[in-house]
């Protein structure tokens, strides 16, 4: 049950968007699709919603083989980013939309699209017109008319890209408390982490067409597959061939072994975190995140020098973790392996 | 930056004055001319057997021409915007040659074809269909020098609602029959209602092509446009200024007609844009302060 993709492939033109990508969405779970713009996850999405084909490969929804059937009959909720609201269409309308097509007699769609429209807190706004409804709530009537026609799985397309922050937060929170009433099988795509780890259980995380890593947040984070995966899920530095994140960059004043000369540049407050940017000596650029508390410890200033001491670090390309922080080796194959370096760098 | 006050009026003074010198004073004029004994003698003119006769005869043009451009333009557009293919920039020039190619040209190749010595000609008289110098070829003509309207009226429309809609709709259940006929049409409407009465007005006043394949027989091939021409030749000029008349009158009608339509479709509903605008840029990305 669930979906299941297998070996998808798609080309447009010169452009590979899917390259062999197969994923397994648990049924009832709620699944990000995570990478930057050109990876492949929107195609993807559309892929399984039927709204693309693909060059080869397979698409199973519920159980079934949903490859060959087109749009209209996978009985997919499919929510856009810019809405794609029918805009000559009440509220009512586009929420009713689907069940028109289904012929339900009137008093019953007449319900039911009350009935999602309080869901959704939209009701009082059943005979507005999109144009005057604000962002977040021509994306909230869309999620209604996806549902109205009870999809067996629900598909978001950055179905937030389009708002601003705080809608967006409000939003997000609300899709997920959604969701645990619904338990409808359901993948969102997204470009933002942050999102993407604060909505859902599991994480796809793609790039250039293939599926780098899944898993939860938690995996993700702390046991990433590769150098990609360690960079787009979370805040990295680089430091030669070892990934620190700015939480484990320890920065003290006095030197020893394992430290590494620094000049702080710029010390940057974001209410209790601090971001403190410095320097290398090769001029490398690294920051490290401090508490409040920590920073009025260390009496930092712009200018000054400091030391800093990695306190876990990551190399993804299996050579044993012996080189000082601070030399520049050329990069290795990144999905080599998974060297976990623990305060020895 | 906008213009300086005296700039703005200096600048709609010269609109005014190009406009009212270009178009208004001779439409007005020709107003003035045909009522300046009062409405008798044009009522007079107009109501003559040819003259009724060439007024339903415009009619039966618009009545063919204009559903079958309309049906052909909107399908046409469809095709050039939602089906990608080679053929298209062939299909799009094609469409364009009514635009390009003068009326007369399109009435002499029409003649040749249908003609006694022309490729369908005798054919279609061994069938005992009279095309030449009979309504069937004028009807040809209308078509032909009025295609394009609703094409290019209907592209641009479609370019700019992209293709969201219609992919909600499908994933909403919907087959492609409704998914036309209850989101793209509506979505067009305006662009199609544009393009329905710029078809209108060239069909009504068609001169060129229908001139030379209707051979402009009285009371039997002759519309309003070959009546005014010809009553203006034989200096009736009463006949000539009321046929003019009744003609820009058809005109506004269809103007009207259309509005009214357009407000109709507002009392049922939806936000409709002003002609003017007709393709709007609505941005998606609004958002509540």
């Amino acid at each position: 049950m669930g979906i299941t993709v297998e070996g998808a492939r798609k080309r447009f033109g010169d452009f590979q968007a899917l390259d062999d990508v197969s994923i397994d969405v648990p049924d009832g779970s709620l699944t990000a699709l995570l990478g930057p713009s050109g990876s492949g996850k929107s195609t993807l999405l559309r892929a399984i919603a039927g709204l693309e084909e693909l060059d080869a490969g397979q698409v199973v929804i519920n159980g079934r083989d949903a490859t060959a059937t087109p749009a209209q009959k996978r009985e997919v909720g499919f929510v856009f980013q810019h809405y794609a609201a029918f805009k000559h269409m009440t509220v009512f309308g586009n929420v009713a939309f689907g069940l028109k097509i289904r012929k339900w007699d009137k008093a019953k769609t007449s319900d039911r699209v009350h009935e999602l429209l309080r869901l959704v807190q939209l009701d009082g706004l059943a005979e507005r017109y999109p144009d005057q409804l604000s962002g977040g709530q021509r994306q909230r009537m869309a999620l209604a008319r996806a549902l109205a026609v009870e999809p067996q799985v629900l598909l978001l397309d950055e179905p937030f890209g389009a708002l601003d922050a705080k809608v967006r937060k409000d939003l997000r929170t609300w899709l997920r408390r959604l969701h645990d009433e619904m338990h409808v099988t359901t993948i969102f795509v997204t470009h933002d982490q942050e999102e993407a780890m604060d909505v859902a259980e599991q994480l796809v995380v793609m790039n250039q067409g293939r599926v780098e890593q899944s898993g939860t947040a938690d995996e993700l984070y702390e046991h990433p597959a590769n150098e990609f995966v360690m960079s787009f899920v979370g805040e990295v530095n680089r430091l030669g061939e070892h990934f620190v994140r700015p939480h484990d960059m320890e920065v003290v004043l006095e030197a020893d072994e394992r430290t590494e000369e620094a000049m702080v540049q710029r010390i940057v407050a974001l209410g209790f975190e601090i971001r403190v940017e410095l320097v290398l000596a090769d001029g490398t650029e690294v920051w490290a995140q401090l508490t409040r508390n920590e920073l009025q410890r260390l009496e930092l200033r712009e200018g000054q020098i400091a030391y800093l001491r990695p306190v876990q670090a990551k190399s993804f390309n299996g050579s044993s973790p012996s080189h000082s922080p601070g030399a520049s080796t050329p990069q290795g194959p990144k999905d080599e392996g998974d060297a976990e370096v623990s305060a020895a760098v | 930056m906008s213009p300086s006050t005296p700039a703005k009026w200096g600048l709609r003074g010269l609109a005014f004055g190009y406009l009212g010198l270009l178009l208004l004073a001779p439409v007005g004029l020709i107003f003035y001319k045909t009522f300046e004994h009062g409405i008798g003698a044009p009522l007079d003119a107009m109501t003559t057997p040819e003259a009724v006769h060439a007024i339903q005869l415009t009619l039966l043009m618009v009545a063919i021409a204009v559903p079958l451009n309309t049906i052909f333009g909107v399908g046409c557009a469809l095709l050039l915007v939602r089906h990608r293919s080679w053929s298209n920039g062939v299909i799009d020039a094609i469409i364009n040659l009514p635009f390009a190619i003068s009326p007369i040209v399109i009435g002499l190749s029409l003649y040749l074809l249908y003609g006694n010595t022309g490729w369908f000609g005798p054919t279609l008289e061994d069938l005992g269909v009279q095309m030449l110098f009979s309504w069937p070829a004028m009807v040809l003509a209308s078509i032909f020098v009025s295609l394009p309207f609703v094409v290019r009226e209907v592209v641009p429309v479609l370019h700019e609602i992209g293709t969201e809609q219609e992919q909600a709709a499908s994933t909403l259940g919907a087959n492609g029959w409704q998914t036309f006929w209850r989101v793209t049409l509506p979505a067009i409407r305006w662009g199609v209602a544009y393009g329905v009465v710029l078809t209108t007005a060239r069909v009504l006043g068609e001169f060129g092509a229908v001139t030379i394949v209707s051979g402009s027989i009285s009371g039997e091939t002759e519309t309003m446009p070959l009546f005014v021409a010809k009553a203006f030749e034989q200096f009736n000029e009463e006949a000539a200024y009321a046929g003019a008349i009744v003609l820009a009158l058809l005109a506004l009608t269809t103007l009207l007609l259309m509005s009214i339509g357009g407000r109709r479709a507002k009392s049922s509903g939806a936000p409709i844009p002003s002609v003017a605008e007709v393709p709007v840029p609505t941005s998606n990305t609004k958002e509540n302060p």
